[in-house]
């Protein structure tokens, strides 16, 4: 902890913009998404909320990518593993935990979508659906508005690698390279689309695939924290100065199976997810921050417990709170839309 | 008030809310220097730019889904399918994320899109550049569609359609677009959504219908006249959401009724139509519900005598006509 490497890696995080409180407020989003997965796995095996679609072994990768971006302005489209994410962008744990309990006030869907399927105009979350990749092209499209209407922002897109495979995908980054747009579009390379390894999905590299479309692809170790952030960092620059999209692949391993409904021991073994769990980037980065000197055991107690605390009393909140009215079931299908109308 | 052909009332809406608004812009294939494979956005690029009236890659689902984000930021794009043939690989695009982006969002998020496309046959198109596609839509919630026959409405319900704020299919006719010519306003109107309009009033028979096939149920209903039959006449305009109002009164009438349309008669428009009149005006009919429609084989041939079994003209509209006044 002490020495010349603690004084040199220090440099790391402040050499790339980051000031020591960014940098543990990184780890801090990170180690909520964390717990907040696993709360709800346990709240799910004990029957408490139906189904839930972890995100655990790729928050590193979500949570630099959020902070690489202009947090306040730009707009958002996740796919549904994002916790990490969402919670660096402004959502809050009470609010990821009414949309697990399809409550009322969920502000991403009101309690109609799984969890997940994530939405919130103030924070700039654009509503996403279920059939993937679909986002692409509303990035795109978001981008194509943004540089039409010469605001400095840019949209930043997510997905998986299975789902690099639709054509939306393809559509989406043609669309974008031939136009220039300011779109960040990053594919969380977990290797697995539900029990489909890697090998069987792609026969190349999904950082390759920007060449055919003219902008820069880069594959980057989404277990790294600020080499995710410093790589995001850029990607926005470029866009912001008129260069175009870039496509990132974070390399990052699914540590949980593909959702509570899933068997994964099906389709690999408990080797194989041990070995990648020793890469895990959070432990990795916590231990860099306490090499530089900025963060010890017992700062990170106090952290367990407070994320403990908000997740007891998101909880307890998301439990309690009312379930929709089922007759508002009928509303929204149209602006200004009554009951009796949507029931035509 | 200038005459002009179905397709320059069209061009005009667009024009004329492009000027209104600098957030309506259109996107599409061959839509910018070239102004459309049959000149519908003729002139937008030299006024409005590049940018404004949008030459896209060649890829349906991203027109839609690039349209569908530009909306959700606040856009108001006029996304074209080039056929409505084509808009096939739109139909995720357009079924799960256009029509569901309020309610999913549980009205967080709109999509104020509209998508264009021409239907129909005539044109020597064959099976991919003949078809009618809205039945594929129609009982979608969320999606409001359109299908003018009138120049007037052609105009007016575009500004209507780029004005909602929810997503809006615009299915306009391509064999009308030069040979139907009325009467269009050169100001400022638009054409309600979800309103049909009587284009005939009479007293024996109701014909229902929607788009391209009303010329021909116009005509023969000019001739039946002089056999002493008065036809009735709805055009529904607006397919999403039905004007069931106007359909039951149109039907009230006269108790009898033709429902016509050039999409496949099975799962069509027709049925729905001749649900709501059935539901809730069995027995007030005087004869059954009749449909006139195209037939259920996959789309059009291209010879010639195949194109014109497949499709409704005056004779076979007026036939039925005088069935059901006879019945």
């Amino acid at each position: 902890m002490t020495g010349m490497s603690s004084a040199s890696q220090k440099v790391r995080h402040l050499e790339l913009g980051l000031s020591d409180e960014q940098a543990i407020n990184m780890y801090t989003q990170m180690v909520k998404a964390r717990k907040f997965d696993e709360r709800i796995l346990l709240l799910q095996r004990a029957g408490k909320v139906n189904f839930h679609v972890s995100g655990i072994g790729q928050e590193v990768a979500q949570v630099a990518a959020a902070f690489a971006l202009d947090r306040d302005n730009d707009y958002f489209l996740p796919y549904y593993r994002d916790y990490g994410f969402v919670l660096s962008v402004g959502m809050t744990l009470r609010e990821l935990m009414l949309s697990v309990f399809a409550k009322a006030e969920d502000p991403n869907s009101g309690g109609r979508q799984m969890p997940g399927h994530f939405g919130h105009k103030k924070l700039r979350i654009v509503t996403g659906s279920s059939p993937v990749t679909t986002q692409v092209p509303h990035a795109v499209g978001i981008a194509l508005a943004a540089k039409m209407k010469k605001k400095p922002i840019v949209s930043f897109v997510t997905f998986g690698e299975g789902s690099s495979n639709q054509g939306d995908f393809h559509e989406g980054c043609n669309f974008a390279g031939v136009h220039k747009l300011p779109v960040i579009l990053m594919c969380e390379n977990n290797q697995y689309a539900i029990s489909v390894p890697i090998h069987k999905q792609l026969a190349g590299r999904v950082a390759d695939r920007a060449i055919g479309y003219g902008f820069p692809g880069l594959q980057v170790d989404g277990n790294d924290a600020l080499e995710m952030y410093r790589v995001v960092k850029e990607a926005r620059d470029r866009a912001v100065a008129g260069e175009g999209p870039t496509l990132i692949e974070a390399m990052m391993y699914r540590l949980s199976p593909h959702s509570t409904s899933d068997n994964d021991l099906a389709y690999r073994t408990k080797e194989e997810v041990e070995e990648h769990r020793a890469k895990d980037g959070i432990p990795k980065f916590k231990q860099y921050l306490i090499d530089c000197g900025i963060w010890n055991e017992e700062l990170d107690a106090e952290l367990l417990a407070k994320v403990r605390k908000e997740l007891d009393e998101a909880t307890e909140y998301a439990d309690n709170a009312p379930f929709p009215a089922p007759e508002t079931t009928l509303l929204h299908v149209y602006a200004n839309d009554s009951a009796q109308r949507g029931n035509r | 008030m200038a005459v002009m052909d179905y397709i320059d009332a069209i061009r005009l809406a667009m024009k004329e809310e492009m000027e209104r608004d600098e957030d309506v812009f259109v996107l599409g294939e061959d839509v910018g220097v070239k102004g459309g494979v049959f000149t519908t956005t003729k002139g937008l690029h030299e006024q409005f730019g590049e940018y404004r009236a949008l030459d896209t890659p060649l890829a349906e689902s991203a027109i839609a889904g690039v349209a569908i984000g530009a909306a959700m930021y606040g856009m108001k794009p006029i996304a074209e399918m080039q056929y409505s043939d084509f808009m096939f690989p739109a139909t995720n695009q357009i079924i799960s994320e256009a029509a569901k982006i309020r309610y999913r969002s549980n009205n967080d998020w709109s999509c104020p899109v509209v998508i264009r496309a021409p239907i129909g046959g005539g044109i020597f198109g064959g099976l991919y550049h003949s078809q009618c596609p809205e039945s594929v839509f129609f009982g979608t919630p969320g999606l409001k569609i359109v299908a003018p026959y009138r120049p007037y409405d052609a105009k007016g319900l575009l500004k209507a359609a780029v004005r909602d704020e929810d997503p809006v299919l615009y299915f306009e006719n391509k064999k009308a677009y030069r040979l139907i010519n009325g009467e269009v306003p050169e100001d400022d109107y638009i054409v309600e959504i979800g309103k049909a309009n009587v284009l005939r009033e009479g007293d024996d028979i109701t014909v229902i219908g929607y788009s391209m096939p009303l010329r021909f149920v116009e005509q023969a209903a000019e001739e039946l006249q002089q056999e002493g039959i008065s036809a009735h006449i709805l055009d529904l305009r607006t397919l999403q959401p039905l004007d069931k109002e106007a359909i039951l009164e149109a039907v009230r009438k006269t108790g009898k009724v033709l429902i016509i349309h050039e999409d496949n008669k099975t799962g069509g428009v027709g049925a729905e139509v001749s649900a709501i009149i059935a539901e809730e005006l069995l027995y007030e009919l005087d004869a059954p519900i009749m449909r006139l429609c195209g037939p259920d084989v996959p789309a059009m041939p291209i010879n010639p005598p195949g194109e014109k079994f497949f499709l409704l003209n005056k004779d076979k509209v007026k036939e039925a006509m005088r069935n059901l006044a006879l019945y």
